[in-house]
C-alpha cells in the first residue's frame, strides 16, 4: 500500500467499517509512514472540530427554546396559508 | 396491510389526537415543546439564523400539512427531525451559490512519485484548538460552508447529524456509494482547508 491508497481508505476506517484484512494491511503502512499518520490524525481532528462548532454556542441563543416571537410567526404563517 | 408499531408515548399521542381534533393550542404546544431540538437542527445545518429560522418556519408548515398522514411509526421528535432536515436542505438549494470551488483543488495534491504533496501538516491534534472562541467557530464553520454543496450536505447530514449512510442517501436521493464517495472526499476538502487555517509546515 502506498500513501495515495493508504487515504482511500481513511473514510471506512474512520468509520470503523474497513474489513479486517485491509485494516491490517493500512495500520501497517500507518507505523511505517508519519505522514499518514499526522494525516489521519489532523484529518479526525478536522471532523470533530466540524462537530464542535456546529455545537450551540455557550455565549448564544438559548439552545433548546423557540423565541417567542418566533413561535407566534410560525401560527400565524399557519393562519395564513389555511385562508389561502 | 400491515403497518409499522407505534412508537408514541401517552403524551405525544394525546397531542397528536388534539392536533388532528383541530386544538389551536395544541399546535402551540407542538412549536413550543418540540421546536428547540429542530431550530438547533436549522442552525447546524445552515449556520446562520436568519435562514435557521424561515427553515424552522418552513418545517412546521410541513409538519401541520401532514400531521394527518402521521403515522406513529417513529418517535414524534423523530418524525419532526427530519422534517427540520429536509426544510434545511430545501433552503441550502435555494442558496445555492452562482460560482463554487470545484472540491478538486481542495483534494490532497501528488507528486510524480505518487506521494503526497506536504502542507500544513502540523497542527494539535489533541482538541487543543479550542473551540470556545466565537472567532475560531466561525473559522470553521467558513471551511464546512467552503465545500460545494453536494459535498457539504452529506457532511453536515452524516457528520453533524449523525444520519447513517443509507438514511443519508434515502434523503438525497442518491445511491449509499454516492454517500460515502462524497463524505470521503467532503471530510479531506475540510481537513485541507483547515490545515490552511491551523496547520502549520512540517519539517
Amino acid at each position: 500500500m502506498n500513501c495515495r491508497e493508504c487515504l482511500d481508505f481513511l473514510s471506512d476506517y474512520r468509520n470503523g467499517e474497513l474489513p479486517d484484512e485491509q485494516r491490517a494491511v493500512f495500520e501497517t503502512h500507518l507505523s511505517k509512514c508519519p505522514p499518514c499518520r499526522d494525516f489521519l490524525d489532523s484529518y479526525c481532528e478536522s471532523i470533530r472540530m466540524a462537530k464542535d462548532c456546529c455545537c450551540p454556542d455557550p455565549d448564544g441563543p438559548v439552545p433548546d427554546k423557540v423565541p417567542d416571537a418566533l413561535v407566534n410567526a410560525i401560527l400565524k404563517a399557519r393562519d395564513a396559508s389555511r385562508d389561502s | 396491510m400491515s403497518s409499522a408499531p407505534m412508537q408514541l408515548d401517552a403524551a405525544e399521542q394525546a397531542l397528536l389526537d388534539s392536533l388532528r381534533a383541530g386544538d389551536e393550542a395544541a399546535y402551540e404546544t407542538l412549536v413550543r415543546d418540540f421546536g428547540g431540538p429542530m431550530l438547533a437542527v436549522t442552525r447546524r445545518m445552515l449556520g446562520n439564523e436568519d435562514d435557521a429560522r424561515d427553515a424552522l418556519q418552513d418545517a412546521f408548515l410541513s409538519a401541520f400539512k401532514a400531521i394527518d398522514r402521521f403515522q406513529g411509526g417513529s418517535k414524534l421528535s423523530t418524525w419532526l427531525h427530519r422534517i427540520a432536515v429536509n426544510a434545511s436542505l430545501m433552503k441550502l438549494r435555494t442558496k445555492r451559490r452562482r460560482s463554487e470551488r470545484s472540491i478538486e483543488a481542495m483534494l490532497p495534491q501528488y507528486d510524480e512519485s505518487g506521494h503526497r504533496v506536504r502542507d500544513n501538516d502540523t497542527w494539535p491534534t489533541d482538541g487543543a484548538i479550542a473551540l470556545q472562541r466565537q472567532e475560531t467557530r466561525q473559522q470553521v464553520r467558513d471551511a464546512i460552508d467552503e465545500l460545494p454543496e453536494s459535498y457539504r450536505t452529506v457532511l453536515l447530514l452524516r457528520d453533524i447529524e449523525e444520519l447513517n449512510t443509507k438514511e443519508t442517501a434515502d434523503m438525497l436521493d442518491v445511491s449509499e456509494s454516492v454517500v460515502k464517495t462524497r463524505l470521503h472526499r467532503a471530510r479531506l476538502a475540510l481537513r485541507n482547508l483547515l490545515a490552511e487555517t491551523f496547520g502549520t509546515q512540517a519539517e
